[in-house]
């Protein structure tokens, strides 16, 4: 019989072990999954984990996890604050959609004008349309005691809606023979989001990303809001007799992860995809849950996590085109990978004992 | 616009079938959360009913077998949860979420080649006198048998939770599992049970949405019906009865809005396809008022 014993405290071995047992898990079972469905297991592996950054044409491949990587990043580190206070916002993607739908109508706004300021204002235009979209399900918790997981997922469906309706209808290039989507903001000097080292994938994306790691390293580890944030989580009846407010807690969690989730789609608006185009999303907010997970919603832990299913994106890709691979097998492993996580993780909370005693 | 081009009775009638699906994943996930477990993969579940089902019945021609296909089909997938949480003590939300960026993948994959088939026909029952009512009879009575199956479980589930031994242990199980577990009930075994029936609610879901209602298998074609399945079970109050009513409501604005694009209504189709999304955050604020059962979404935990 086997019996668990929750531990004092979470394994610290076990909690840097599991993503990692995780992934390996993940490999595993995926070759197998692979092999039933005709391919050579490992060659698969090695193109998925290894090629994008090792093979000949790697570096073709290494600027995209650049691209890749930065929306899963910023959106993840913004959703662990919540995840951590136990305030599910699930609806990244919908607000990644609103971000990139209020930082293009801006600058397609100021079309054609020339100015240095037209980006620094899609930025802010992108974030708050990201926080107020991520808001709206913070508002009614707070008011109405609604639940914030439902609501949030229900503004993606809204979300993809509006994005088709600006796609067909306001945001439509007059100049796009009718054809849907918007006019290309990359080619758009004063709008586009370009590559800041040539051929490096290195965008603005990048390094808001890379801040929003720093950022949140910072206030979780010597702010008085991390502080709360971890306390709100651990213990929520102490946190309640430390003056923790819920309700701001609820907003300041969701205005924030919406807010880094606009961002995370301005960047993708203005840069790598261009314009806004009606199947703009590609789940990235979605993905980002994971990533979050995989990196134990910490922010360095989440960077690493971003890289690891950056790679799994432009392996998977490679790895369609090369070894006709279907695209859904990739989702699928990217699913298969938080299950493992889930399933370790009783191992950082819990000793395993094995006892004779045959259990009532 | 043309709005004479809507027939009230058709109209009522779609409602019905519009509704079933969601009545079938939520009175599923009714039963998971009375028993004190918050499985947020109706999503998944029901996708990958809807795509067991659609092999099944393509491959023997008969979509009865379909419909068990995928009852067992979304159990199978629920187990996995099931034995997260309740085993390996996982967190429920994540499990959940995690269940359904799986099923969906999943489904993607086993649906690959089975595009643009359509499904064996199921044909409609006219239940003889009843169905030949004027207004009444096509309105309730010339459906397919799913329609009214999905009434009967409902009816079941109800008698089962209230009227039951067995109903009485599972919501003692869900109010506060460590004073069942203290009776000597079987805590993870009820809930395990539970969660087996929600999952082969939500494939039956599914599965009436690749062999009836579309009757197609396309990628992601649940489109976020598991979600307001879970929303419906928040505004029935966890009550079976409340239940209907709440799919029907769904079912209802669904239907409205499609017949209102068919009409050729001066709002453009995206507008109007928002409406059950928002509908159902206007329900969820509306009726939040009821209470969830006590243990549900909590680990637990034996002390030994």
């Amino acid at each position: 019989m086997i019996v668990l014993d929750k531990r004092p405290q979470p394994s610290r071995m076990w909690s840097y072990a599991a993503p990692v047992l995780a992934v390996v898990l993940t490999m595993v079972v995926g070759g197998i999954l692979f092999a039933a469905l005709g391919k050579n297991p490992v060659e698969v592996i090695r193109t998925i984990f290894l090629d994008p950054l090792f093979s000949k044409n790697a570096w073709f491949y290494r600027p995209q996890l650049l691209i890749k990587g930065a929306p899963l990043v910023l959106i993840a580190v913004g959703l662990s604050f919540g995840f951590r206070a136990g305030i599910w916002n699930i609806g990244a993607e919908g607000q990644y959609i609103m971000g990139a739908l209020c930082g293009a109508a801006v600058g397609l706004a100021f079309y054609p004008m020339e100015s240095w300021l037209i980006f620094p204002l899609m930025i802010m235009a992108g974030a708050i349309g990201g926080a107020l979209w991520g808001l709206i399900p913070g508002l009614l918790k707070v008011r109405f005691g609604t639940n914030e997981i439902l609501v949030s997922l229900m503004l993606v469906y809204v979300a993809e809606s509006l994005l088709a309706a600006m796609a067909l209808g306001p945001l439509k290039n007059p100049e796009g023979m009718g054809f849907p989507g918007s006019r290309n903001l990359s080619q758009y000097p004063s709008a586009a989001n370009l590559e800041l080292i040539s051929g490096s994938g290195m965008h603005w994306g990048v390094v808001a990303a890379l801040i929003a790691v720093i950022f949140a390293y910072v206030l979780l580890a010597r702010h008085m809001f991390g502080f709360q944030v971890r306390l709100a989580g651990q213990a929520p009846r102490a946190a309640r007799f430390a003056g923790v407010n819920p309700a701001r807690m609820i907003l300041i969690c969701m205005g924030l992860s919406g807010a880094l989730a606009g961002l995370a789609g301005m960047f993708e608006v203005s840069g790598p995809a261009g314009q806004v185009t009606i199947d703009f999303n590609v789940g990235y907010g979605f993905t980002a849950i994971i990533v979050a997970f995989l990196g134990r919603l910490h922010p360095v832990g989440i960077l690493l996590a971003g890289a690891v299913m950056a790679l799994t994106y432009i392996g998977g890709g490679i790895a369609q085109s090369n070894l006709g691979l279907p695209a859904a097998a990739i989702s699928l492993l990217q699913g298969m990978l938080l299950f493992f996580l889930l399933a370790v993780d009783v191992l950082t909370n819990y000793r395993v004992r094995f006892s004779n005693r045959v259990a009532a | 616009m043309d709005l004479s081009a809507i027939n009230p009775i058709l109209l009522l009638a779609s409602l019905m079938v519009a509704a079933t699906p969601i009545l079938l994943a939520a009175i599923g996930e009714l039963v998971v959360e009375r028993a004190g477990v918050l499985n947020l993969g109706v999503e998944g579940m029901m996708i990958t009913g809807a795509i067991c089902g659609f092999i099944i019945a393509v491959a023997t021609g008969s979509p009865w077998l379909g419909f068990i296909g995928a009852a067992i089909g979304g159990a199978m997938l629920s187990l996995l949860f099931g034995v997260l949480t309740q085993f390996l003590l996982s967190n429920q939300v994540a499990t959940g979420l995690a269940l359904t960026l799986f099923g969906l993948g999943l489904s993607a994959l086993m649906g690959q080649g089975y595009l643009g088939i359509r499904a064996p026909s199921f044909p409609d029952w006219h239940i003889p006198l009843l169905g030949d009512i004027p207004v009444i009879g096509p309105i309730v009575f010339q459906h397919d048998p799913m329609v009214y199956i999905g009434l009967l479980i409902v009816a079941s589930v109800w008698f089962f939770l209230n009227r039951t031994r067995g109903g009485l242990i599972l919501r003692a199980v869900g109010e506060n599992h460590d004073a069942a577990h203290a009776l000597g009930y079987h805590v993870r075994r009820t809930r395990m049970l539970a969660i087996m029936f929600g999952g082969a609610c939500a494939g039956l879901g599914g599965a009436y949405l690749s062999l009836v209602r579309v009757p197609q298998w396309t990628e992601g074609m649940t489109a976020g019906a598991g979600w307001i399945a879970l929303a419906i079970v928040v505004f029935a109050s966890w009550k079976p009865g409340r239940l209907v009513l709440g799919a029907y409501l769904f079912g209802g604005v669904t239907v409205l809005q499609l017949n209102l694009q068919a009409a050729g209504v001066a709002v453009p189709v995206e507008y109007l396809s928002m409406s059950p999304y928002l509908a159902t955050i206007a329900v969820l604020v509306i009726m939040s008022a009821g209470r969830a059962p006590g243990s549900l979404g909590r680990i637990f935990h034996a002390a030994r």
